[in-house]
Order: C-alpha cells, then sequence, then structure tokens
C-alpha cells in the first residue's frame, strides 16, 4: 500500500458550548489518513467519532468549533476554513459522506434521480442529459436494477437496503476522493449489512476511495478495514493494522473493548461489560481518561496524560503500560480466543 | 381520484345538511318579537296572520322539509325582512363580490408577508427576525382582535389621509381593511411555517445535503421549505375561515357593503332565510377549502395517496 497521507491531523480539539459549559470533544487527535486505505474509528457512543469526521468536512454543530490544530488536505488547512463558500469545494467534490439512517437520509419528496443529479449538478457542471446519464450510471454502480425507472421513484418506494445504495450513490457520484461512512450498517439488519458492505468495498476498489469507517460494531471493522483508530473520551488511544489491534491489543480500554465481543463469552455466563461510566468531558481531564475504569490503572494514570508509545511502526497506543518502567500486565485471557481465528 | 373526490363530496353535502338543519332550528328558538318593528302596538290577530305568512307557525319538520325541498330546487328562497320579497340569491349577488375580492386580496397579504417571515425566522434561530416575529405573534394573538383593528382604523384612516369609512373607488382605502383582515393569518402562516421548518431543519436529510456540498440557502428553499409546507397546506382552508370570520368585524367597523356586515345585519333583524343561506354559503366556502387543502396535499407529496386505503406514510 501507498504511504502517502491524503489527509493529516494534526493536534486537533474540538470544543462544544453546551447551556453555557464548555465541552471538551476531542482532545488533541493527530491521524494521518493515507491514500487509498480503509480505516475504521472505533468507540462507544460519545467517544467522539462522528465528531471528529464531521470536522474534514466542516459539519460540526453551530455550537462546535475547533480550538486549536489543524487538518490538511490537499495543501490547504482545513480548520482555518470558516466560510460556507470555502467548505463547498469540499463537501461531496473531494470528501463525501454516507449516513447511519438511509430510512431518514433522503429527501422524501424529490425523486432520487433528482436528489443524485443534485450533486452531479453541483460538483462536475454536469447538467440535462449528461447529468442523467451519469446519475444511470452511479445508480447501476450502486446495484440498482433497472435504474431508469427507480430514478423517478421517491424514496418512499425503495426498501431500506436499496435507499443506502441510493445514499452511497449520491456519495460516490461526483467521484470523491474521501469516502466517510458513519456507521452505514447499524440501521440495517444483518443479512443487508453484509451486502451494503460487500458493495462499499467494491465501490472503493473501482472508484480507488479513502474510506474512514466510523462503526462501534467490531464485527464490521473485522471485515473491511486496514488500519483501526480506537477512541476513548474524544482521544484516539490506539491505532495500528486491523491484525495488530484484534490480536496485539495492548490498551486496557482495546482489551476491554474487544472483551466485550458477545462471540466471546461463554454460554450461559453474563458477558463482558466495561465498569463505570465515561468520564465527563464539561470537566478537564487529568491522566489517563481510561484510568478511573482500568482494573490496571497504575498511579502516573490519575496523574499524567500518558504519550503514545510504538509497538511497531504501524502501531501505536496511549497507556503507561507500554513504558519500560511499567510492571508486566497480561491482556485478558478471553482474549486468546481471537488469535485461535475465530471469525468475529 | 375521482371516486375519492366523488365520496369527499357525499360526505361534505351530509355536513352541510346538519349545519344548516341545527342553524335552521336554531334561529327559529328566537323570540317572535325580533319579527317586527314594534310588536306592542300590533294586535295578536296581525302578529298571528304575519307569522302564518311567514310559515313560522308550521310544525318545525314541515319547515325543515319545505326548506330542503327549496334548495334543492336552486331556491334560496326570499327575504323576509332585511329587503322584504327580494330574492336572496339576488341580494348575495350583489354584495359576495365585494368579500371575495377583499378575502382573497388579504389571504394573498397573508401569504406574501406570513411565509417569508415565518423563513426568517426559522433560518435567523433566536437572532433579529426571530424575535421580532415571536414579538409579532404575540402580539396578534393574545391582544383581543378588536382593540388592534380599531387602533388601526383610528391612526391608520388618519395617517393615510382617508375617511374611516371604506370607499370602493379608492384603492387607499382599501389598504386598512385588507390589512387588518391578513394580521391573524400572517402570524398564523409565520408561526406554523417556522415550526415546521425548525423540525425539517434537523432532519437527516438536511445533514446529507450539506454533506453533499448544497449550500445553506439552497437548502433552505429547495429542500426544507416544500418538505415544511405539506402540513402547512392544511392550514390555508383554516385560514380561509378565519378571513371570512375576520370580515364579518372588519365589514362592519369600515361599513363595508360585504356578506360579513349583511351576516350581523341579517341576524339582529332575524331574517331566518337569509341566516341560513349566509351560513350555508359560509359553509360551503369551508368545506371546499378543506378538500381543496387535501388535494393539494396529495399535489405536494408522493407519500400521500388519496386513491388507496391505507397509508402511504
Amino acid at each position: 500500500m501507498e504511504k502517502t497521507p491524503i489527509l493529516s491531523v494534526q493536534d486537533l480539539n474540538v470544543k462544544f458550548s453546551l447551556r453555557g459549559k464548555v465541552l471538551h470533544a476531542i482532545r488533541g487527535v493527530s491521524l494521518d489518513l493515507y491514500k487509498g486505505e480503509t480505516l475504521a474509528i472505533v468507540g462507544e457512543s460519545g467517544s467522539g467519532k462522528s465528531v471528529l469526521t464531521k470536522t474534514f468536512m466542516g459539519l460540526l454543530d453551530t455550537n462546535g468549533w475547533i480550538d486549536s490544530g489543524s487538518i490538511f488536505y490537499n495543501g490547504q488547512d482545513l480548520a482555518k476554513y470558516t466560510a460556507e463558500k470555502e467548505w463547498l469545494t469540499i463537501r461531496g467534490k473531494e470528501i463525501a459522506m454516507v449516513l447511519q439512517d438511509p430510512m431518514t437520509s433522503l429527501n422524501p419528496l424529490k425523486t432520487i434521480g433528482a436528489q443524485i443529479e443534485e450533486a452531479l449538478k453541483l460538483h462536475q457542471n454536469l447538467t440535462g442529459a449528461a447529468a442523467h446519464q451519469r446519475m444511470i450510471e452511479t445508480l447501476t454502480d450502486v446495484g440498482i436494477t433497472e435504474p431508469e425507472r427507480r430514478a423517478k421513484q421517491y424514496p418512499h418506494e425503495f426498501s431500506g437496503g436499496m435507499r443506502q445504495r441510493v445514499v452511497i450513490a449520491i456519495a460516490i457520484a461526483c467521484k470523491p476522493k474521501i469516502l466517510i461512512c458513519d456507521e452505514p450498517t447499524t440501521a440495517l439488519d444483518v443479512t443487508i449489512q453484509a451486502q451494503i458492505l460487500h458493495l462499499i468495498r467494491e465501490l472503493v476498489r473501482k472508484y480507488e476511495l479513502t474510506t474512514v469507517y466510523i462503526t462501534h460494531d467490531l464485527g464490521v471493522v473485522a471485515n473491511v478495514a486496514d488500519r483501526v483508530a480506537v477512541m476513548y473520551a474524544g482521544d484516539i488511544v490506539e491505532i495500528g493494522t486491523s491484525q495488530e489491534v484484534f490480536y496485539d491489543a495492548r490498551h486496557p480500554y482495546t482489551w476491554a473493548l474487544l472483551s466485550s465481543l458477545p462471540q466471546l463469552g461463554v454460554k450461559g455466563e453474563e458477558l463482558f461489560s466495561i465498569k463505570g461510566t465515561p468520564p465527563n468531558l464539561f470537566l478537564e481531564i487529568k491522566g489517563d481518561a481510561f484510568a478511573p475504569r482500568n482494573p490496571h490503572a497504575l498511579k502516573i494514570d490519575f496523574e499524567e496524560r500518558p504519550p503514545f508509545f510504538e509497538v511497531s511502526p504501524t502501531h501505536k497506543a496511549r497507556t503507561w503500560l507500554l513504558d519500560p518502567r511499567a510492571p508486566k500486565v497480561e491482556p485478558p485471557e478471553v482474549l486468546s480466543r481471537l488469535k485461535r481465528g475465530e471469525e468475529i | 381520484m375521482a371516486k375519492y373526490l366523488l365520496k369527499r363530496i357525499g360526505q361534505s353535502v351530509l355536513t352541510l345538511v346538519i349545519i344548516l338543519t341545527i342553524v335552521f332550528v336554531m334561529v327559529r328558538q328566537m323570540p317572535i318579537d325580533g319579527y317586527f318593528e314594534n310588536i306592542d302596538k300590533l294586535d295578536e290577530a296581525v302578529i298571528q296572520a304575519t307569522l302564518d305568512k311567514m310559515g313560522l307557525n308550521d310544525p318545525i319538520w314541515v319547515q325543515l322539509k319545505d326548506f330542503f325541498l327549496n334548495l334543492l330546487q336552486g331556491d334560496l328562497g326570499t327575504s323576509a325582512r332585511y329587503s322584504r320579497g327580494v330574492p336572496i340569491a339576488q341580494i348575495v349577488a350583489a354584495k359576495a363580490p365585494l368579500s371575495i375580492q377583499l378575502g382573497v386580496l388579504s389571504m394573498a397579504v397573508a401569504m406574501i408577508l406570513g411565509i417569508p417571515l415565518g423563513a426568517a425566522m426559522a433560518r435567523s434561530k433566536s437572532k433579529f427576525w426571530d424575535k421580532f416575529g415571536t414579538v409579532f405573534i404575540v402580539l396578534v394573538n393574545a391582544v383581543p382582535s378588536a382593540v388592534y383593528y380599531i387602533y388601526i382604523q383610528s391612526y391608520g384612516t388618519q395617517l393615510l389621509q382617508v375617511g374611516m369609512l371604506f370607499d370602493r373607488e379608492n384603492w387607499v382605502s382599501w389598504i386598512l381593511p385588507v390589512f387588518s383582515m391578513s394580521l391573524g393569518n400572517i402570524a398564523y402562516y409565520a408561526m406554523w411555517l417556522r415550526r415546521y421548518m425548525v423540525d425539517e431543519l434537523n432532519k437527516d436529510y438536511v445533514r446529507l445535503a450539506r454533506a453533499k456540498g448544497v449550500d445553506s440557502k439552497k437548502i433552505t428553499m429547495r429542500h426544507v421549505f416544500r418538505n415544511a409546507f405539506v402540513p402547512m397546506i392544511q392550514y390555508i382552508p383554516t385560514s380561509l375561515l378565519y378571513t371570512v370570520g375576520g370580515s364579518i368585524y372588519i365589514e362592519s367597523l369600515y361599513s363595508i357593503p360585504g356578506m360579513g356586515g349583511l351576516l350581523v345585519d341579517v341576524i339582529t333583524r332575524q331574517d331566518n332565510p337569509m341566516v341560513q343561506a349566509i351560513v350555508m354559503i359560509y359553509s360551503c366556502i369551508g368545506i371546499v377549502g378543506m378538500i381543496l387543502g387535501d388535494l393539494l396535499m396529495a399535489v405536494i407529496d408522493p407519500r400521500i395517496s388519496l386513491t388507496k386505503k391505507e397509508g402511504a406514510r
């Protein structure tokens, strides 16, 4: 795989103002997205996965802002973009997004053909017959049969899986460089999930897309991702190739996350769950954000934020356990079952 | 579609019959004093003779039967007291055009002012237009309309240098009555449009449109507005009724020789056939408005199917 970063996030801080208080949603994230790779961002609800990717497209809600840091794309710092006009050169054209719930993400009053063509007219300068032709092409690409007939129909005439295909068609119509999939299969049933994942993988190859998956479904991650970033409390705590994160995890939070996989549970026993609650992001976090819930927490975890320790050139984790001075802690026993190559 | 329309019209006729029966019975419960200029000076025989002539001494079901039979033949009857003996159709035909012009004008003004106000309020949530609109809506709804109608009349006529009373030939004297009539509807449209647009703005398809690279102005106009307008359309017939209701008071305030003033007149003078006829006309306007609203909704929203039995949503 080529190792040229297409998008580079440096020390990004995002804050929200909520009821007069300031919430620190992204706490100093640095991340390189390499050309052509598929990166999965995992983490529990509220860990900042969606917020992080929204900053790439300037889609933060109006009460949120980038406090510091930079997002380099094509030699431009997206973090400095403020005017909508600037963002319109990125949105849909360079970076596109597939949203979670296909049932609500299409305009109910417009034909799906018109909704795809809208994007084409904006970014490709296509009009009339040319736009129509490209629209039909895109619908064929996402596996919709009889595209000419279907293009004239309204979203309510489509099933959930078909609508998600349309949403994907809108995203790829303008041939973006980066595709962000925000939990693209969460709202679909399991058989459709597999089809949609397969479709996205196919399109990634055909359109040479760089893909970011946001998900809390580790099964999806194992299926699609080249690399995995684990987020907790607005920060990436561990990042590495899928192999490394699944079979050689180093951060206690990643251990806990993997241990909660129902597939690793033993029949008749209670499933593993992480004790405690995520930290309150309204307060300044001291030390390691996961420390209060971490059974292996060291004293220093409560005092100083751990730096990234490199495990391999592609694998790093933010935990003091990797410090040479730290006591040796073995990952939980259940994780060894992952190594036996069980299907996730 | 035709089947649906026929069914709706059939239901409407039934509604109309019920309304007319109720009004018919109600006006006949009024004291008979109202039928005479000065009942004290008349002797009993004359009174009874007059009542006989007007058919008021017949059993009520006979009167009702006669009324509906005449109506079926397209005969609205003649005025009993307002201008005795003149066919009601003729009186109404002379007055209705003015009221219709006023009503349509004021609806148009309400849409031209109310819809942009609502849209501006939704777009600038919590900024100037939203605050301005909120104050306006609360004012119009909370203050009894008679208060600001009179206020507008007395200050407005001074400002515009026109007489208190309506002059059909002078267009300036149309401004105040039309504006007064539209005030309620402006507030009504603005309030509901804002509410529906704010609802729509938080929906996923707006997020997708933004992610697609559509600018926020186009999102508001092309995506949000149309979606917000679907439920709004239900309110148009209701606001038509509001306009009609408002016109009764305003027409008498400006002495406009229209239908609204006429209704007040004939009620006070107990001209039963006229009351029935005018109530019927107003009910028809309301019913037609509601059917139109439903049809419009089906036109604008592909999910609404009038012919299917089960809901498509």
